[in-house]
C-alpha cells in the first residue's frame, strides 16, 4: 500500500516543464517532508498528484495502491484517497463550512445515501475543538474572510473529517505564528496511522519539530536531489539550499 | 472497488431518469379541445371576438379597442432591446383559447386532463400543503380557482379578472390600468387588447393573510400567446404574499406571455409578489409589473426568471406616499439559447421614501444576462433612500452580461448607494472543490447556489427547496 510517484514529467500549457521525472514512494503509515526552494516543484508537484488541468503530465506515473490514476478526474482522486491541503485555500462565498464539508463527505455515499445530521455535527465539533476552532465556523462561508492561519485550520478540519488514505500538506506552515502551528500539527499528528501516508511540502525546518517525519526529501529544478532521514532538514536549516549547489551532492 | 463500480453505475441510470423526470416536468401537452379559439392573427376582429366570449361590458370593450390601437401605433422597442422581439410573428400567434367553461372550485370539477396538468405540476398537492388559495390557469382562461372559506367570510376577494371585472366593478376599475396605462409600452398595450385569465385579489382593511395565495399559469397549446391581467389591491394596513408559477411544452414554434400586473398598496398596507418563471426555451416571456405604495406602504417584488427564450421584465414600485418603501430581488439565469432581460424600476414620488434592488444574474453557455435599472428621485423631494446592488456571475466565457443602471437622483437630501460586480466561477475554486470530492456539476452548482444563498432565503421555503433543484439542474445539464 503506498501513493508512488515514478519519473512524473509534466509542463505548463505553454510547453515548460516543471517536473523533469520525479520518483517518490510514500507507503501507508509513513510521513514524507519535501523541503527545496521556491520555484523547485514542490507545489506543482502537489497539484499534478491531485490532477489539477493546467499541468500536463508528459512522462511517468502516479498509483495509488497500486492502481495507475493519471486517467482519473481531480474529483474521483478525492474520493479515492487523495487530499490535498492547500498553501492558499479558495474562498467559496455563500456557501457555508459545514455545508461544504457535508457536500464533500456526501459525494463518497452511494446515492441515495444521506449522511446522518447529527453524526455528522457531533464527528465535525469534536475535530473543531481539537483544532480550537470556534463554533461559529461551520455557518461561516468557506474560506471567506478568515485569516491565513484559520484557512490553514480550516484544511486540516477537511482533512480530518473526510478521513483521507494520502495526505498531501502543501507549505500548510505558512503563514502560521507558533501557537496555529502548534494546534495545526496536534491536527496532523492526530492522523498519524499505520494506514495512511502523509506528504508533507515546507520550505523550513520548524514545521517537522512538531510533525516528525519519516524520511525527508530535496527537491530542486523539478527533480528530488537528496534524500535522507529526519536530519536531513536539519542540516538544509543549517547550511541553507546554497549547499544543494556544490557539484558534490548534485 | 467492483462493488463501488457496479453500484455507481447503478445509481447513474436512476440519477439520469431523475434529472429526465424533472427536466421534462413542465414539457408535455394534451391535445387542445378548446370551444373557443379567436384564430391565428391580431386584429379588432379579434378584440370583438374576445368581448363577445368573455361578454365584457362595454367600457371594457372600448378600452381594449384603444389599447389595440396604441399597440398597433407603438413600434418594436429595438432601439434599446434586442433584436430578437423582431422574431415575434404577431400574425402566427393565437391569441384566445378556451373551453367555455367557468373556473371549478373544486379539483373535481376540473376536466380530467387539465386535472392531471396541474397534479403532475404540483399544484392541489402544494395548495393542501401550504396555500391560502389557488387560482389555475390553463391556457386563456382559469380551470380552477378557490379560497379558503375564512377568508371568504373576512372579505378577501381573489377571483379572475372577468370575475373581477364584473363583479366588484366598484373596486376593479378606479385601479384597473392605473398603475400601467395601455400606453406604457408596447407590450401592455397589446396585453389591455387581449387580457384574459389572472386573477384580481381584494384584501380588506386591516386583514393579514398568514398564508399565500398563488396563481399558476399553464400554457398547453401551440402558437399560443396567454395574456393574463392580474390586479391586487391591498387596502389599509393589510398583508398579502401572492405567487405565481408557470410552465409550458416545449415546442418548435414560439410562444407569446405578455402579462400585466398591477400592484395597488394603500396606506400601511403590504404586498409581496413572488415569481418563479420557469417557462420553456422557445417562450418570449415580455411582462409589465408595477405596483403602487402610498403612505407607510410597502411593494416587495421577489422575481427568479429560469426558463423562457426572452424574457423582458423590470418590475417596479412607485412610492407615491410618505415612508413607503419598494424593494426588487431578483435572481435571474440564463442559459444557451436564452436572454434574461431584467431589472428594477423605483419611482420615489414622495418625501422619506426607500427603495432597495438586489439583482444577481447568472450566465452559462452562451446564455445572455442584462441588467436595467432606474432610480428616479426628483429634485422637491428630500430624505429619499435607494440601495441598488447588482451582481452578475459568469460560468463560461462565452457568456455575457451586461449592466444598464440609470439612477437618475436631484436634489442633494437624498441617499443613494449602487454596487455593481460581475465575477466568474474560476479554475482554481472549481479545483479547490473538486479535490474534495465533488464533481464539477456538483461543484458548479455549490458555487452557484452560494452566490444566490441570501437571495433564495427571501423566497418561502417551499419555493426555495425548488429553486435550489432547478437551478442544480440547470448547472448538471451545463458541464461536460
Amino acid at each position: 500500500m503506498s501513493l508512488k510517484i515514478d519519473n512524473l514529467h509534466a509542463t505548463l500549457e505553454n510547453g515548460t516543464e516543471i517536473l523533469k521525472g520525479v520518483s517518490l514512494e510514500i507507503p501507508a503509515g509513513e510521513i514524507h517532508a519535501i523541503m527545496g526552494p521556491n520555484g523547485s516543484g514542490k507545489s506543482t508537484l502537489s497539484k499534478v498528484i491531485a490532477g489539477h488541468e493546467s499541468y500536463i503530465p508528459t512522462a511517468g506515473t502516479v498509483t495509488l495502491d497500486g492502481a495507475d490514476i493519471s486517467e482519473m478526474s481531480i474529483d474521483e482522486r478525492s474520493r479515492a484517497g487523495i487530499f490535498l491541503a492547500f498553501q492558499y485555500p479558495n474562498e467559496v462565498p455563500g456557501v457555508s463550512n459545514a455545508n461544504f464539508i457535508r457536500a464533500a463527505l456526501q459525494s463518497r455515499l452511494p446515492k441515495g445515501e444521506e449522511i446522518d445530521a447529527v453524526a455528522y455535527y457531533k464527528s465535525l465539533y469534536e475535530k473543531m475543538d481539537l483544532l480550537e476552532m470556534d463554533r461559529k465556523f461551520t455557518a461561516r462561508a468557506v474560506n471567506e474572510g478568515f485569516s491565513g492561519g484559520e484557512k490553514k485550520r480550516n484544511e486540516i478540519l477537511q482533512m480530518m473529517m473526510l478521513d483521507p488514505k494520502y495526505c498531501v500538506m502543501d507549505e500548510t506552515d505558512s503563514g502560521l505564528d507558533i501557537d496555529a502551528l502548534k494546534i495545526v500539527a496536534k491536527g496532523v499528528n492526530a492522523m498519524r496511522s499505520p494506514d495512511r501516508g502523509m506528504l508533507l511540502i515546507t520550505h523550513y525546518q520548524r514545521l517537522l519539530d512538531y510533525i516528525k517525519p519519516d524520511h525527508v526529501h530535496v527537491m530542486s529544478e523539478g527533480r528530488i536531489v537528496k534524500s535522507g532521514g529526519p536530519e536531513l532538514a536539519l542540516e538544509l536549516e543549517e547550511k541553507g539550499y546554497d549547499f544543494l549547489k556544490e557539484p558534490a551532492l548534485a | 472497488m467492483l462493488t463501488e463500480d457496479t453500484a455507481s453505475a447503478v445509481l447513474d441510470d436512476e440519477t439520469k431518469d431523475a434529472i429526465n423526470v424533472d427536466r421534462t416536468k413542465g414539457d408535455f401537452t394534451f391535445p387542445e379541445r378548446n370551444k373557443f379559439d379567436a384564430g391565428w392573427g391580431l386584429s379588432s376582429k379579434t378584440v370583438d371576438y374576445i368581448c363577445d366570449v368573455k361578454q365584457d361590458p362595454d367600457w371594457v370593450r372600448e378600452f381594449r379597442h384603444k389599447a389595440l390601437a396604441v399597440f398597433e401605433s407603438k413600434p418594436m422597442p429595438t432601439n434599446w432591446a434586442t433584436e430578437d422581439l423582431n422574431n415575434i410573428h404577431f400574425d402566427k400567434i393565437r391569441y384566445y383559447l378556451s373551453d367555455g367553461e367557468k373556473p371549478k372550485r373544486t379539483w373535481d370539477d376540473v376536466p380530467p386532463e387539465v386535472l392531471e396538468t396541474f397534479e403532475r405540476l404540483g399544484v392541489p398537492q402544494q395548495e393542501r400543503a401550504f396555500l391560502a388559495g389557488v387560482e389555475a390557469q390553463y391556457d386563456s382562461e382559469a380551470a380552477y380557482s378557490n379560497m379558503d372559506e375564512e377568508l371568504k367570510k373576512m372579505g378577501v376577494i381573489f377571483v379572475t379578472s372577468a370575475e373581477g371585472l364584473k363583479e366588484h366593478e366598484e373596486i376593479f376599475r378606479p385601479w384597473f390600468g392605473k398603475v400601467i396605462p395601455t400606453g406604457d409600452n408596447k407590450f401592455s398595450a397589446l396585453n389591455s387588447a387581449v387580457f384574459s385569465g389572472g386573477s384580481f385579489i381584494y384584501i380588506p382593511k386591516g386583514v393579514k393573510l398568514k398564508q399565500p395565495l398563488q396563481a399558476y399559469f399553464r400554457i398547453n397549446s401551440e402558437s399560443f400567446g396567454q395574456f393574463e391581467r392580474t390586479l391586487i389591491i391591498a387596502d389599509e394596513g393589510s398583508e398579502i404574499m401572492y405567487m405565481e408559477g408557470c410552465t409550458a411544452p416545449k415546442f418548435d414554434t414560439s410562444t407569446l406571455h405578455s402579462a400585466v400586473v398591477e400592484l395597488v398598496a394603500l396606506k400601511g398596507a403590504k404586498i409581496q409578489y413572488i415569481t418563479v418563471q420557469n417557462w420553456s426555451g422557445n417562450v418570449f416571456n415580455l411582462v409589465t409589473k408595477r405596483g403602487i405604495a402610498m403612505e407607510d406602504a410597502e411593494v416587495r417584488w421577489i422575481d427568479c426568471n429560469i426558463g423562457s427564450r426572452l424574457t423582458m421584465k423590470y418590475p417596479g414600485v412607485v412610492m407615491k406616499g410618505e415612508r413607503a418603501r419598494g424593494e426588487v430581488i431578483s435572481i435571474a439565469l440564463a442559459n444557451t439559447g436564452q436572454h434574461q432581460d431584467t431589472g428594477a424600476k423605483m419611482i420615489h414620488a414622495a418625501d422619506n421614501t426607500t427603495s432597495n434592488v438586489v439583482s444577481k444574474s447568472i450566465s452559462v453557455g452562451e446564455g445572455r444576462s442584462t441588467y436595467r435599472g432606474q432610480v428616479h428621485i426628483p429634485k422637491h423631494l428630500k430624505g429619499c433612500k435607494n440601495n441598488t446592488e447588482c451582481d452578475a456571475l459568469l460560468i463560461n466565457s462565452h457568456s455575457r452580461t451586461d449592466t444598464y443602471p440609470a439612477i437618475t437622483v436631484k436634489g442633494n437630501q437624498h441617499a443613494t448607494q449602487h454596487e455593481a460586480s460581475v465575477s466568474q466561477v474560476s479554475e482554481e475554486m472549481l479545483f479547490y472543490m473538486q479535490q474534495r470530492g465533488l464533481d464539477e456539476g456538483q461543484a458548479m452548482s455549490l458555487a452557484v447556489n452560494g452566490f444566490i444563498n441570501d437571495l433564495v432565503r427571501e423566497f418561502p421555503m417551499e419555493y426555495s427547496v425548488e429553486l435550489k433543484r432547478l437551478i442544480d439542474l440547470e448547472m448538471e445539464g451545463s458541464v461536460g
